[in-house]
């Protein structure tokens, strides 16, 4: 199975490969795709370069271009597109109708994925994606149980991508409007969930404080675990009840599942992280290539241990394992 | 082997003697590492960008002093807690947590997850800074060896025992040690 990993550097793609990713993907320093974080991402000539390292490895480079383009402003994204084949991008992964048509007409030559953002959960949205934009393969979204991966491969013809480690979405993506309540800003149209501009880390006595907008998120005693300041993984009093009202504050850990997704016909497995610093890419990356290596060779896949690198230092296989109410 | 930050701490005979030493001489060697840093590796100021005016205050917990870092003057200085200035951002954590990221062994998330790491003040300046340094994949050893050639050799020869004797890292980790 391909390992298909997250780099929001120059330095992050390096330690990826190094540590065994068969793919990496990335995006260009704007609101062309959805981690637009400060200080991360590739300008033009860096993508060039980190393309070069990568092939000179064996490693293949994906260009996540997979916001929503502002109507009237699509020059941007259609220069993304352009600039991701003229640096020798693999792929490219993207979510917008209206860009996957760009996309396939003027740069038919240059491979395209579904995003996770187009949200595309059965088997007649994907063959749509398919027969309409050639689209090569599909990142499922975080709502489907093993079962049902392995029952919508049986009725496409176009690879698929699943997500096994890091931070989970709320189960709407693409569609989520938890972040513009609060900021104006989306990971759909301006790539950033939770804008750091809008975060507020404070202390109140003997308490850590995290708001975002305004709102606050949720508070720890200072020195305790405490997670991003998301809405759908704040702390709420909704009647008489407190708690995490949306989402539990963990990260998914499929590691586990990885043999039942190779059974259900998957084709690559994803690591969310493009945020995450090139210490979690490599020590993340190792660990999941030793679970693809065991896989090939017929042997039984290492236990790993990677909730101290998780949001909320804790994990769940999320919807995969999941037993519906 | 990697040791975990949150249980190394700078002895505290070692902390409390460095509260008589003089603060000038701190600033004016941090500030000379500081301007060597950002001129060999300009890409830091690039991707700090529009933050590169904010005002960092370092406060490692485990020394007596905090830290300024105004990347736009290429300034590193040494404040004592009582008399810090004002800054845009505040980030807190041992000395062992600071030195650990900046080498590329722990994950900034991951230590600010855990409760290694906090944050206050304006996040958007940290992320940014945070994600320009570890692009930079800087080694502090081997500046400071850069800087100060004739003292190269001894400080090579001795960085790891003091690794070991201090579980602190020291210079920059390379991949197969994660």
């Amino acid at each position: 199975m391909e390992l298909v990993c997250p780099a929001g550097t120059p330095a992050a793609l390096r330690a990826a490969v190094d540590a065994g990713a068969h793919c990496i993907y990335c995006g260009f320093a704007d609101e062309t795709n959805a981690r637009n974080f400060p200080g991360l991402n590739f300008s033009r000539a860096e993508l060039a370069d980190a393309v070069g390292y990568a092939h000179a490895r064996g490693a293949k480079v994906l260009v996540a271009i997979n916001t929503f383009p502002t109507a009237g402003h699509e020059a941007l994204w259609h220069s993304a597109v352009a600039d991701a084949e003229r640096a020798g991008a693999d792929a490219v992964i993207l979510a917008d109708l209206g860009l996957l048509a760009y996309a396939a007409e003027h740069h038919p030559d240059l491979r395209r994925h579904l995003s996770v953002q187009a949200a595309a959960a059965n088997p007649d949205a994907i063959n749509f994606y398919a027969s309409a934009f050639d689209v090569r393969r599909v990142v499922l979204p975080r709502v489907l149980s093993v079962e049902e991966i392995a029952a919508i491969n049986r009725e496409i013809d176009v690879e698929t991508e699943v997500f096994v480690f890091g931070g989970l979405c709320v189960m709407a993506e693409g569609r989520c409007s938890l972040s513009s309540y609060a900021t104006g800003r989306s990971p759909n149209m301006n790539g950033v969930c939770s804008p750091p501009e809008h975060v507020d880390y404070a202390t109140d006595g003997a308490e850590s404080v995290a708001r975002l907008g305004g709102f606050t998120i949720h508070r720890t005693p200072k020195g305790e675990a405490a997670p991003y300041p998301t809405l759908c993984k704040g702390c709420f009093t909704s009647g008489d009840k407190t708690g995490h009202v949306f989402e539990d504050a963990v990260s998914l850990d499929a590691s586990t599942l990885v043999p039942r997704l190779a059974k259900a016909g998957v084709t690559a497995l994803k690591i969310e992280g493009r945020q995450r610093s090139r210490a979690y890419v490599a020590q993340i990356v190792r660990a999941f290539r030793a679970v693809t290596d065991a896989l090939e060779a017929g042997r039984t896949p290492p236990e790993l241990a990677l909730a101290r690198l998780s949001e909320g230092q804790a994990a769940t296989t999320g919807a995969y394992a999941k037993t519906w109410r | 082997m990697r040791n975990a930050p949150d249980s190394i701490k700078v002895p505290s005979f070692v902390s409390i003697s460095m509260q008589i030493l003089p603060l000038w001489p701190i600033s004016m060697a941090l500030s000379q590492l500081a301007r060597d840093l950002l001129r060999t590796h300009p890409q830091i100021l690039n991707r700090i960008d529009k933050y590169q005016n904010q005002k960092f205050m370092l406060d490692i917990t485990d020394l007596p002093f905090a830290l300024l870092l105004d990347p736009a003057q290429a300034r590193l200085r040494a404040f004592r807690r009582s008399a810090a200035p004002e800054a845009d951002a505040r980030i807190s954590g041992t000395l062992a947590a600071f030195l650990a990221m900046l080498h590329g062994v722990e994950d900034g998330d991951s230590l600010y997850f855990s409760g290694v790491l906090q944050i206050e003040g304006d996040t958007s300046a940290v992320l940014a800074l945070r994600n320009a340094l570890d692009d930079a994949e800087l080694d502090l050893s081997e500046e400071i060896a850069r800087a100060l050639p004739l003292l190269a050799p001894p400080l090579r020869l001795a960085l790891a025992p003091l690794e070991r004797l201090t579980g602190l890292h020291l210079r920059r980790v390379p991949l197969e040690v994660y």
